[in-house]
């Protein structure tokens, strides 16, 4: 286990206004995560990722909180295979009930549940799980992190608008694969879009030598279609789809046009200056994971600095309220969901290069929030924790 | 569309002879609109993203943030060249010149840190620590306050131009992106672009004032999102950019009451009056485009296209 402090006590630079100097204690716990083995190395996932995104948030807390008196800490543990989480996240829980966490659903649930847990606020900025937003939700567990089935509904919109409803599907063997091909079904068939053709990715030759000769077979059973979904989150097979299919059709969702909750491509909406500040601080491109981790500190900052208060019953509670809003750089305020504690937000759909759109498009109409049409929306939600 | 034609050249008969000078941050140019015919009658190359603009008080420099650039371009109006460049800190973004015509104080988005330039001596005097993201920018008429707005701190910073120091920190709704002094300095008004808002503050006691919010029909309110503004003669009115809900608000500087929403071109950011205020010019950069407003009869009564993505404007007179 690793264990360290950043931070942070930056003395009052003025005068500051009448509230007594304060300090906010965060937690952040990593549980590490076996990568699956993938065909390509071209993108290794960072090792702080997350972690870096944090660390941007406490900076911009920071400069906030050197003009109030108030001051911020980020205390980080690391939690490597074979060790236990729940061990860590107690000892995190008990100097701060404030934590950020980037492990898996179920570790994530083990952790809501500890006594400890009790009364603190949580943050989820790994796991897009449905059911954690769902049946799984748990009243001290807020997420950063857009769930799947918010992206697999941005790029559902994108589908309708484009009126490429004529769909196939392949869908790798892990289980976020699976996960993901899952919110894509829920996702066409709340915007009235067919699957035609499902296929499983099951090659287990090394594609960057024969993908020209074995996608081009694979994919020419499906006939004509419009547009193929790939369900790939792990990234293994998926980009040597593109480009080899039998059919001239685009490629979607894990690989190609993909819809994502960050991206190095969005510039728009001053996020130019989130993307620069944090690649000089971290010497790399910002990853959505980064982001739900940004936006989790950002928001305890946010609810500080407005409240002047450091508990977390009255931070949670202004955080869930009306008054509380977060400049995301996502061109409109984000506010949390009160039936299941997800962040709003808007959904942009990229590829490599450029920002194409950004759910939710217009024309798709909601009663109280248009950002609502992505993801589990009041009425569909099980969750009662929140209740 | 006669009626029109002919109300035109009414204005332009009572108008001092002018032009609205435009930065096209997408372009890295500058598009020259004559406020008599309504078109642009130059095009002048700049250093890179181009943003905030203005004139000195006798219109003989035009100053230029090139914010990609990393300077302060000085430009001779008359004739489009680049003078020089004034040390600016990284990625200038605006600035507002003091009324000794000297000190120029600009904000650098990417530093939390607002810089101040000696203009003659083109040497920085100081650079004072702000909150992140630092943007909108304005100074006292009495020069002794100059604030800045940072966009994602949500603060006015007020800063002592004697010491160069800030004395005041005020919080304010999400994104602040532009400020500005008004009624000889007795209130210093900011506009918060996320949060929807502006905020009236009373500059002896730096305290809140007023707050106003905008509601544009059949546009949802986290779209409505003020950023520039400026005020008519007397500053009887205030003219508010609403960014992308396409609409520039007219508000009451009395009663604090929006009074109209007038349609212009998409994501409306910044604006500029001709010498007499009776046409607005406003920035679309989306669009591409300057909307003309007649102020008297708030209407939008044409469009101008300048280069890609318009974003500052500035009025300077040519002589009548």
């Amino acid at each position: 286990m690793k264990h360290l402090v950043i931070g942070a006590l930056v003395g009052g630079l003025l005068s500051a206004p009448a509230s007594a100097e304060i300090t906010l204690n965060i937690g952040y716990l990593r549980v590490e995560q076996p990568a699956p083995p993938t065909l390509s190395n071209l993108d290794p996932i960072p090792e702080n990722n997350g972690l870096a995104g944090a660390q941007t948030g406490l900076a911009d807390n920071l400069t906030t909180g050197k003009f109030l008196g108030q001051k911020y800490e980020l205390t980080v543990t690391e939690v490597f295979e074979g060790e236990d989480p729940l061990a860590a996240a107690r000892d995190l829980l008990s100097a701060s009930p404030y934590l950020v966490i980037d492990a898996a659903f179920e570790d994530i649930v083990a952790i809501a549940d500890l006594a400890e847990a009790e009364g603190a606020v949580l943050f989820n900025t790994s796991a897009g799980d449905l059911a954690l937003r769902d049946t799984e939700c748990r009243g001290n567990l807020l997420h950063t992190l857009a769930s799947d089935a918010m992206r697999t509904d941005a790029l559902a919109q994108v589908l309708v608008k484009k009126r490429w409803d004529d769909l196939v599907m392949i869908t790798g063997t892990h289980a976020s694969d699976l996960s993901y091909a899952d919110a894509v079904r829920r996702s066409l068939a709340k915007f009235g879009l067919d699957l035609e053709g499902e296929k499983e990715w099951a090659f287990d030759a090394d594609m960057r030598r024969n993908a020209s000769q074995e996608v081009p077979l694979f994919t020419q059973d499906f006939g004509d279609y419009d547009a193929l979904i790939i369900a790939d989150e792990v990234h293994d097979f998926g980009r040597y789809v593109l480009y080899n299919t039998w059919q001239a059709r685009p490629v979607v969702g894990s690989e190609g046009l993909a819809a994502v909750g960050w991206s190095p491509v969005i510039e728009q909406w001053g996020a130019a200056q989130l993307q620069s500040r944090f690649e000089e601080e971290h010497a790399r491109h910002m990853t959505a994971q980064d982001y739900a981790a940004w936006a989790a500190v950002r928001t305890l900052g946010e609810a500080m600095t407005r409240t002047s208060a450091n508990d977390p019953e009255t931070l949670r509670s202004y955080i869930m309220s009306d008054q509380f809003e977060l400049a995301g750089f996502k061109g409109r305020p984000l506010t949390y969901r009160d039936w299941n504690g997800q962040l709003r937000q808007p959904i942009a759909i990229v590829h490599p290069r450029a920002l194409v759109a950004q759910a939710p498009l217009e024309g798709f109409l909601h009663q109280t929030n248009e950002l609502d049409s992505l993801g589990l929306d009041r009425p569909e939600s099980k969750c009662e924790a929140f209740q | 569309m006669i009626r029109l034609t002919a109300m035109f050249s009414l204005l332009a008969s009572t108008a001092v002879a002018g032009e609205i000078w435009v930065t096209n941050e997408k372009d890295d140019t500058i598009s020259v609109i004559s406020t008599e015919t309504l078109e642009v009658i130059k095009t002048y190359d700049t250093g890179e993203r181009p943003r905030g603009i203005l004139f000195n008080s006798d219109y003989s420099r035009v100053y230029i943030c090139a914010s990609d650039s990393n300077a302060v371009q000085v430009m001779d109006p008359n004739s489009g060249e680049i003078l020089h460049e004034l040390p600016s800190g990284d990625d200038p973004e605006q600035f507002v010149l003091h009324p000794d015509d000297r000190h120029l104080y600009i904000a650098n988005e990417d530093d939390a840190i607002t810089t101040v330039v000696d203009v003659d001596t083109r040497k920085v005097v100081a650079q004072i620590d702000v909150g992140v993201e630092p943007e909108g920018m304005a100074v006292s008429p009495d020069g002794k306050i100059a604030i800045t707005t940072s966009e994602t701190t949500n603060m006015a910073h007020w800063i002592d131009t004697e010491t160069q120091e800030l004395f005041a920190n005020t919080l304010v709704d999400s994104r602040p992106r532009h400020a500005e002094f008004i009624k000889d300095g007795a209130e210093m008004w900011v506009s918060s672009e996320i949060g929807g808002t502006l905020t009236v503050f009373d500059t002896a006691t730096q305290t809140e004032k007023a707050k106003m919010s905008f509601e544009v029909q059949g546009v949802h309110p986290d779209r409505v999102q003020p950023v520039g503004f400026e005020f008519t003669a007397g500053d009887t009115h205030a003219f508010v950019a609403l960014g992308p809900s396409n609409h520039v608000a007219v508000v009451n500087a009395e009663t604090y009451e929006v009074e109209e929403y007038i349609l212009v071109g998409r994501r409306v950011w910044h604006m500029d009056f001709n010498a007499d205020r009776s046409l607005l010019f406003t920035t679309n950069g989306v669009s591409g485009d300057v909307t003309v407003i007649d102020v008297a009869s708030r209407k939008a009564i044409k469009s101008i296209k300048v280069g890609r993505f318009p974003w500052g404007a500035a009025y300077r007179p040519t002589g009548s």
